[in-house]
Order: C-alpha cells, then sequence, then structure tokens
C-alpha cells in the first residue's frame, strides 16, 4: 500500500483512479479486440473530451475553494457565438476572435466572481443563474441559428501538428514532443531526489523511482507512438496541446504558487486562512474569473471542432467537468484536489464513454453507468474516511508496506471534547 | 464539610459518586451533588472543572452505562439513556448555546418536537391558546407568532424557560443563563428563577456571575479539577463572593513553570479608547473603551472569564477580524498604526494563536511544512512562486527548535497531538517574525508536559523582545507566566495588577464584578 502510494502519490481515490483508468483501458482493449488503443481512436478520444478536460482544470479549483460552477456550458456557448460572430461581422482575423474570446470571459468571469465574493452568494446560486443567462444570451445573439466559423479558426479545435523535417514514417513534432515530455519526468523526478537528499528529507527508494518513471514514460512513449501513427494528415490534436499546456501551468499554478496554495486554505479552512491574513474574497473572485475564462475558451475549441457555434452548445457540460472532479478526488467541502487528479476522473469518464460506444452500448445505458461508476468512485472516499482508512484497495494491499500507520489521535480529541464541554 | 443540616426538606435529586472517562481523562472523579425539592442550588467551579460534563450526566447527554455512580432522581434510581429520557421524567437543560431555530415563530419553537395533535394534525389554535399561556408564565410580551430571529437573546431565553415548562419540568437545569444577556435582561431571569421557585419548580444554575449566585441560590456546590469540594449553604453559612472564590481556586499549583527573568522595556504597543459594536446585534459593544499596552519583553496576561470579551478585544485589535469597529487607536513604537485587515495586522508586526485550534486555527487538511509558512508564504517565495525546499527547511527547523513530536514536517497536523498541534501554530506565527505575539487560551486541552515546552516558548520570545499577551482562562497559569494582568469583565477592561501584587483571589473579585471606581 504505501510502495504504491509512493509510486503514485496524492491520496488513496486518485491513485485507486489510476488503477481503475488503466484497468478500463486494458479491459475494453480486450473486449473490442484492440479498437481501443488504435492511433484513429485514441486521437478521436482526445479530440472529442478536450474541451470537457479543460473544464475539469478550472471546476477543480473552484470546488477546492469549496465552490461549484454550473454556468460552465453556458458561458462556453455564449462565449463561442459571440467569437463566431465577431469574426463573421467584422472580419476580424481568428487569433483576433480568441483574444475577445479570452477576454469575454473574463467579463463574465468577473460578474459571476463579484456575486460570490464581494456580494457573498454562494456560488450554487449565481452559476445556476449564470447557466440561464447565458444560455439565453447564446440563443438572443445568435438568434438561434448556426453560425459557422472560417476554416483558420476550426484548427484550434481539430487541428494538428504539422508534417515536418525528414520523412521518419512518423509525424516528427509529435515524436519531439513526446520524447521532451518524457525527458522531463526524468529530469523532475531526478531532481526531486536530489533536492530530498540535500534537505536530508525521506528520499524514495530507487527501485520506487525507476518503477515509476519506466510505468509513466512507457506510457508517454506508448501514447507518442499512437499519436505519431495515425491515419496520414492527422498526429497529437492541437486541443490536446492546449490541453497538455493548461495542465502544465495550472498543476504548477495550484501547487508552487502563494495564489494556489490560498485557494487550498480558503477551500480547507476559510476562517483560518483569513486570520493568517490571506484575502479570501480575492481568492474566491479569481477562482469563479479564471473558471469563466476557461470555460470561453472550452467554447472556442469546441465551435472550432464543430465548424459552427449553436444554440445548443455545451449543454450538460458542467455535469461532466464536476463528475471528472469528484471522480479525480477531491472533495465536496473544499480544500482537497488536484488538477492532475480530475484530468485522470475525466479520462475515466471519456474511456467509459468512448469503449462503451465502440462496444456498441447504448446512449442509455451509458448514462446508468456514467451515473454508477460517479457514486461508486465518491462512495469509495467516503467508506475510506469512516471507516478509518481501512479501503478496499487498502485491504487487498494490507500485506504490502508498513500497513495503517493512521491513528486518531484520541488524547486530543477526547481533551477538546472537555475543554469545550467545561 | 457538607452542611445540609435541614433535614426536613425532601432530595428530588442526589448524584452518588459519579465518575465519568474520557480515554486517557478523568473528567468527573466520584463526584456528588445534592439537590433538595424546591430550591435553587448553583454550581460554581473554574473553567474546565467539570460542571457541564456533570449536567451532560444528568441530562442523559452522556448516557448510562458510559458513567459510573448512580443518579437517584425521586427516590428512584435512573438510567436515562438519552435526553429524551431526562426529559420524561421532567429534568430539562437549558444549554449557553441556545437551542431555537430562528426562522420558526416563539410557537413554533416552544412546541418542537412536542406538537400539540389531533388526530395526527398540528392543532395550531390549541397551540396558540397555550403558548399564550405559557409566555405569560415567563413574563414575556411577544405575539407568539413573532419569529425567534426577531427577538433579543434575552427573550430567546425566556422562550427556552417556557418551551421548559411546557414539557412540564421539575428540575430546571440552566447553563450560564446571562452571560450573553445585559443587566436588565439578566435581573429579569432571575426574577423569573425565584418565580419558578415559589411555584415548586427546582433549579441548578451554573453561572460564572458570583453575585448573581450569591443573590438567587439556596446552595451552592463547588467543583474543582473534577471532584466535588464542599456544599455551602447560602443563608446557614453565611456565604459571600470571596467564600465561593476560595472554594473555587482553593488548590495548589500543578503546572509549574520554568524560570524566566524578565527583561522589559519601553511600551511600544498601546490601544486607546477601544470600542468594538458585537457582529450581529446592533447595539452590544463587545468592548466597551478599552485601554491597554504592551511593554517589549513583557508578557502580559488578560484574564476573565468565558464570554467576558477577551477574544473579541484581541481578534478586534488583530485587523479588526471580529465585530464591528466603532471607535479607538493603536499606537506602534508611537506611531499611530490602522489595522484595516488581517493582512495589515500581520504586515505591521502582530500575530494571534486562536483558542479554537480546530475550527479557527489549523486547515487540518494541511500537513506541518504548509502549515508553518501558512502565514508567510512571501518569505519563502519568488516572483509568487513557492521554493519548496525553503518551505522544508523552514519547517523541519521550526520542528527541531520547539521539539514538535513527528515521524516528518510532512505529516498531515491532524494526526497531531493537540500540545504538537500547538507547537506548530506557534511555530506558523513565530516565522511571521511578529513584534507582538497574541496568544490565545495557548494551552487549552494541551497535557501538561507540553505546557511546560509551550511556557518555555512564549518566555523566549519574550526574552528576544517581543511583547507577549496570553488570554487564559487558567488564574494559576496567567499568574505563573504573566509581568502583568488585565482583568476583563463583560467587554470592560476591570483592572491591572502587577505580577507582585495578584492572587487568584482579587482576580476572581476584578472578573466577576464591575469597576468599581470609573
Amino acid at each position: 500500500m504505501n510502495a504504491l502510494k509512493k509510486l503514485f502519490g496524492g491520496n488513496t481515490r486518485q491513485f485507486g483512479m489510476i488503477f481503475a483508468l488503466v484497468a478500463l483501458i486494458i479491459f475494453f482493449q480486450i473486449a473490442t479486440d484492440g479498437r481501443t488503443l488504435t492511433p484513429g481512436n485514441v486521437i478521436n478520444l482526445f479530440n472529442g473530451n478536450s474541451y470537457i478536460l479543460i473544464l475539469a482544470i478550472g471546476m477543480v479549483l473552484v470546488i477546492i475553494a469549496g465552490h461549484i460552477d454550473l454556468s460552465v456550458g453556458s458561458v462556453a456557448a455564449f462565449v463561442g457565438v459571440c467569437v463566431a460572430l465577431f469574426i463573421r461581422d467584422w472580419g476580424i482575423p481568428w487569433y483576433l476572435g480568441v483574444l475577445l474570446g479570452l477576454l469575454l470571459g473574463v467579463l463574465i468571469g468577473a460578474w459571476q466572481g463579484f456575486w460570490t465574493a464581494y456580494v457573498g452568494i454562494p456560488a450554487f446560486i449565481v452559476t445556476l443563474a449564470g447557466m440561464l443567462i447565458f444560455r439565453g444570451a447564446n440563443q438572443y445573439v445568435g438568434k438561434s441559428n448556426t453560425i459557422p466559423v472560417p476554416a483558420d479558426f476550426q484548427k484550434i479545435g481539430s487541428g494538428y501538428l504539422p508534417e515536418i523535417g525528414p520523412p521518419t514514417g512518423y509525424n516528427n513534432l509529435t515524436l519531439l514532443l513526446g520524447l521532451l515530455g518524457a525527458a522531463f519526468v526524468i529530469f523532475s523526478e531526478i531532481r526531486s531526489r536530489r533536492n530530498a537528499k540535500a534537505l536530508g528529507a525521506e528520499v524514495p527508494e530507487a527501485w520506487v523511482s525507476i518503477t515509476k518513471l519506466v510505468l509513466i514514460c512507457g506510457a508517454i512513449l506508448y501514447a507518442t507512438y499512437l499519436f505519431a501513427t495515425g491515419r496520414p494528415g492527422t498526429s497529437f490534436p492541437i486541443p490536446g496541446l492546449i490541453l497538455a499546456a493548461l495542465v502544465l501551468i495550472y498543476g504548477f499554478i495550484s501547487s508552487k504558487t502563494v495564489i494556489g496554495r490560498h485557494i487550498y486554505a480558503v477551500g480547507g479552512n476559510r476562517h483560518a486562512a483569513e486570520l493568517s491574513g490571506v484575502q479570501s474574497k480575492k481568492v474566491n473572485f479569481l477562482v469563479m474569473m479564471n473558471m469563466s475564462v476557461l470555460a470561453g475558451l472550452a467554447g472556442m475549441i469546441f465551435v472550432g471542432r464543430s465548424t459552427a457555434s449553436g444554440p445548443f452548445d455545451g449543454v450538460g457540460w458542467e455535469l461532466d467537468a464536476i463528475a471528472a472532479v469528484f471522480i479525480g478526488g477531491a472533495a465536496v467541502t473544499g480544500g482537497v484536489g488536484t488538477v492532475i487528479g480530475s484530468i485522470v476522473g475525466g479520462l475515466v469518464m471519456a474511456v467509459l464513454n468512448n469503449g462503451l460506444q465502440l462496444l456498441g452500448v447504448g446512449a442509455d445505458l451509458t448514462q446508468i453507468i456514467k451515473g454508477l461508476v460517479l457514486l461508486i468512485a465518491v462512495a469509495f472516499d467516503v467508506y475510506n474516511k469512516t471507516q478509518g482508512k481501512k479501503s478496499i484497495i487498502g485491504l487487498m494491499f494490507k500485506n504490502f508496506g508498513r500497513g495503517s500507520e493512521l491513528k486518531p489521535d484520541e488524547t486530543t480529541s477526547t481533551k477538546e471534547v472537555i475543554s469545550k464541554g467545561a | 464539610m457538607t452542611s445540609l443540616n435541614t433535614h426536613s426538606d425532601p432530595i428530588i435529586l442526589e448524584m452518588r459518586s459519579i465518575t465519568k472517562e474520557f480515554p486517557g481523562v478523568k473528567a468527573l472523579a466520584e463526584v456528588n451533588l445534592r439537590v433538595k425539592a424546591g430550591e435553587i442550588h448553583a454550581i460554581c467551579g473554574e473553567n474546565g472543572a467539570g460542571k457541564s460534563t456533570l449536567m451532560k450526566v444528568l441530562s442523559g447527554v452522556y448516557p448510562f452505562g458510559t458513567y459510573t455512580g448512580d443518579i437517584v432522581y425521586q427516590s428512584e434510581v435512573q438510567q436515562f439513556k438519552d435526553i429524551r429520557a431526562s426529559e420524561h421524567a421532567g429534568i430539562v437543560i437549558i444549554h449557553q448555546e441556545l437551542a431555537l431555530i430562528p426562522e420558526l415563530s416563539i410557537m413554533e419553537n416552544i412546541f418542537l418536537g412536542n406538537e400539540p395533535t389531533k388526530r395526527g394534525v398540528i392543532d395550531w389554535a390549541e397551540a396558540r391558546v397555550r403558548s399564550t399561556e405559557l409566555l405569560a408564565r415567563v413574563g414575556l410580551r411577544e405575539d407568539p407568532e413573532t419569529p425567534i430571529k426577531e427577538i433579543g437573546v434575552g427573550k430567546q431565553q425566556l422562550v427556552e424557560i417556557a418551551k421548559a415548562l411546557n414539557k412540564s419540568v421539575k428540575l430546571l437545569i440552566l447553563d450560564e443563563p446571562t452571560a450573553a444577556l445585559n443587566e436588565s435582561d439578566s435581573q429579569h431571569l432571575l426574577d423569573l428563577m425565584l418565580g419558578l421557585k415559589g411555584r415548586g419548580i427546582t433549579s441548578i444554575i451554573i453561572s460564572h456571575k458570583l453575585n448573581e449566585i450569591e443573590q438567587i441560590a439556596d446552595s451552592i456546590t463547588i467543583i474543582r479539577d473534577g471532584k466535588s469540594i464542599e456544599t455551602l449553604d447560602v443563608k446557614a453559612d453565611g456565604v459571600d463572593e470571596d467564600r465561593i472564590i476560595k472554594g473555587m481556586v482553593g488548590r495548589t499549583l500543578e503546572s509549574r513553570f520554568p524560570d524566566h527573568e524578565p527583561k522589559i522595556g519601553e511600551v511600544f504597543f498601546e490601544v486607546k479608547n477601544w470600542n468594538v459594536g458585537h457582529p450581529q446585534v446592533q447595539d452590544r459593544l463587545v468592548c466597551k473603551n478599552s485601554n491597554f499596552f504592551v511593554r517589549r519583553g513583557e508578557i502580559v496576561g488578560f484574564a476573565g472569564l468565558m464570554g467576558a470579551g477577551r477574544t473579541e478585544l484581541a481578534r478586534s485589535v488583530f485587523g479588526r477580524s471580529y465585530g464591528r469597529f466603532l471607535s479607538g487607536q493603536i499606537y506602534m513604537n508611537g506611531k499611530e498604526i490602522e489595522l484595516k485587515s488581517v493582512k495589515h495586522a500581520i504586515d505591521a508586526g502582530l500575530g494571534y494563536v486562536t483558542e479554537d485550534r480546530k475550527s479557527l486555527g489549523l486547515n487540518l487538511l494541511d500537513d506541518i511544512k504548509a502549515t508553518t509558512v501558512s502565514a508567510n508564504l512571501k518569505k519563502v517565495s519568488k516572483h509568487n512562486v513557492i521554493d519548496a525546499n525553503k518551505v522544508f527547511t523552514v519547517a523541519e527547523q521550526y520542528r527541531k527548535s520547539l521539539r514538535t513530536k513527528a515521524p516528518s514536517v510532512e505529516e498531515g497536523v491532524a494526526k497531531l497531538s493537540g500540545g504538537n498541534q500547538q507547537k506548530v501554530v506557534l511555530a506558523k506565527w513565530m516565522f511571521t517574525d511578529p513584534e507582538l505575539l497574541i496568544l490565545d487560551e495557548p494551552t487549552r486541552g494541551i497535557d501538561v508536559g507540553a505546557k511546560y515546552e509551550i511556557y518555555g516558548i512564549i518566555q523566549q520570545l519574550a526574552n528576544q523582545g517581543k511583547g507577549v499577551i496570553v488570554i487564559s482562562s487558567e488564574l494559576p497559569e496567567l499568574l505563573g507566566l504573566s509581568d502583568r494582568i488585565y482583568t476583563i469583565f463583560e467587554g470592560a477592561i476591570t483592572g491591572v495588577l502587577n505580577k507582585d501584587e495578584a492572587s487568584q483571589e482579587n482576580l476572581m473579585k476584578l472578573m466577576t464584578s464591575a469597576r468599581k471606581t470609573a
């Protein structure tokens, strides 16, 4: 258990989900006779889910801070239709359109952040209102019509890395990206080991690091291979590239910066954070604003992919994003969650969707199964907490590692009881 | 010791050698309590002495079987398994935090859980008639349909009593009933208690306000350190406040203090004419024209009973983090400063360790290292990016110097014992390098060994020339630690005593009475 934990880090649910993801992929690979892990299918999977995963990145921050955002689908649709109109009616180039779209996201986010953080209305209400307002706004400005976008704008939703360099039979840029990714993982593991040693902290055993690197690099290189060998003209998709960049940026922000710490602090214990000098209103404002910006981006990617903006874009996205975040280990009460966990959670849903489709399972059953997965994932975590951490996976791996060291501090709790009872 | 010489009065309640243990701690040890029918019986003791625990045993909050000893009520041994069982027997407890639902009306609250029904449907007409009757009995002139949130705390207290009367109460227990009331409301409540006594209802009152106890109680049982010390008959024994205080504090000092030679410098922090309003109640003041100062290297104690306004004063000074700021000035190093937010206060060199470690002081999801740097992330980051190595080094340094017992600084704070949690909180504030550190109940819920170490840390901070304010309910702690002690009563500073002139008796006197000289 401990060794496994060391390998994957994070909380029990999160690494449980990595197992689940791997198991799901293997299951569908077998069940679909190898149709799951084909270049075409994997590229499709990324293309079709990148916007949900982008939403999940913003959503996990919102949920860590202790809020929720129900408006993301509507905001995405509204930004999408506006950008489509800007480009069509004003004749501006695609990149200006994207820039305006992001700016619009900032404005919408400021609106929602203002009500949530400074007026103190629960985000659930603010964004429920936002869900109605921006859905209506999308249909009002777009007159409920489909508005096409030009080809170069479509690239952000359905483009691929170009073919350059010598003809190797693979897509060179994708290969380069994969190798860089693997190198980065190896480099950061070496650096963290060196750091730990220099500080005199616990350095993980060499075999832990090596197994971890072999597994992760193997996964990266295999994915690279799949992406680089797709049918001609396809390679690593642009939305995937945007997603990867966002994961890196937001992973960094959430774990390594002051604002990131403040988000966890406000979600974990708002009063304690305030008494430590954290400006919780500002944090809440920024988190809500950021969500709308990412929703705008997701909306634009979707419009690019579907070549036009429509009145029903983004319906139900908020629920997919929220599900991804909770499957990925976040807590409803706030303070817990990771960007990478939410991506894993989102991928679990995506693989499930995709695999069931390949198996020819209907949309009705797919929804039922997805609902059950969400419920079981969270139930697993709740069970974990109430049973003093004796999780199913924990029991399965009881004989590995040092066993449970998580004993509740009895003396403290009783003394607290007494001092409160007095 | 016991002076129950009037055996003619029947005993309504006798608690015999009640012992209640929590894992590792004995909260009550062989406590005896005899309450005569029809009297007002006061229970006195310091915070933490075990008064509320005893009442929780009596009312079934701690059910039969979780304690040892007998509860004999109306000549029968009772085995209450929950609050409903004790209420059924006519014992009703009114807690300090009122159990009323603000959105519901007075009437709905009175009959909550006890609704008069006619064939399964609530009979509101009946409820209205009966609640009007009950309100008249407690002397509350309000429409029964007024929502609870629209009446003051004093009237809410009366509604609680009306609710108890509706349950045909025989033994009424009031836990700190007047703590949140102003003087006229308190007086009304005390009069009501005397009125109920006239109608044969027995009351047990827990109160810190000794003048009130002296005024209404027939007998007083004193509890100290989980043991019943004595029962006094107010009329026969000629009991006065001093006599009660002597019983409450009459113990030898158990906690020892490290040797400390104070090096006191000039005044560097001063608060003048400080007035703060209650955050919700419009015209209630939680700090009344308070003045105090702190010298460099000085440990200043704030003594006061729970609810006296010590925490409110400290938190309102610490960046106005409590209440509505009304007026007052803060001077630091001779210059007037305005601390409009906690951030300002921290930047100006203030630190505040809260009394409620778990709900206000710590993010229990965090580990030691994240907590240690959480109030001063600036110092461990560059361009807003946190240097994880620096965080580790800093946390490790404090773990060693404060001797925090934890396998590593990556341990979650939720898993630490109270003493070690407190050390992490202290480390967090020491890392902000404050000039003035305010410690609110720094040793609450901490065992003796860790207390000694924390005293040492506090003295060390003072030796470095910092000012330290210690707020504590434990008088021996304040006497052992402080160089000077302010006493606070009902939001006002009632006196200041130097270390050599302070004693438990004169502190208790100042803590329980309004300032004699204006």
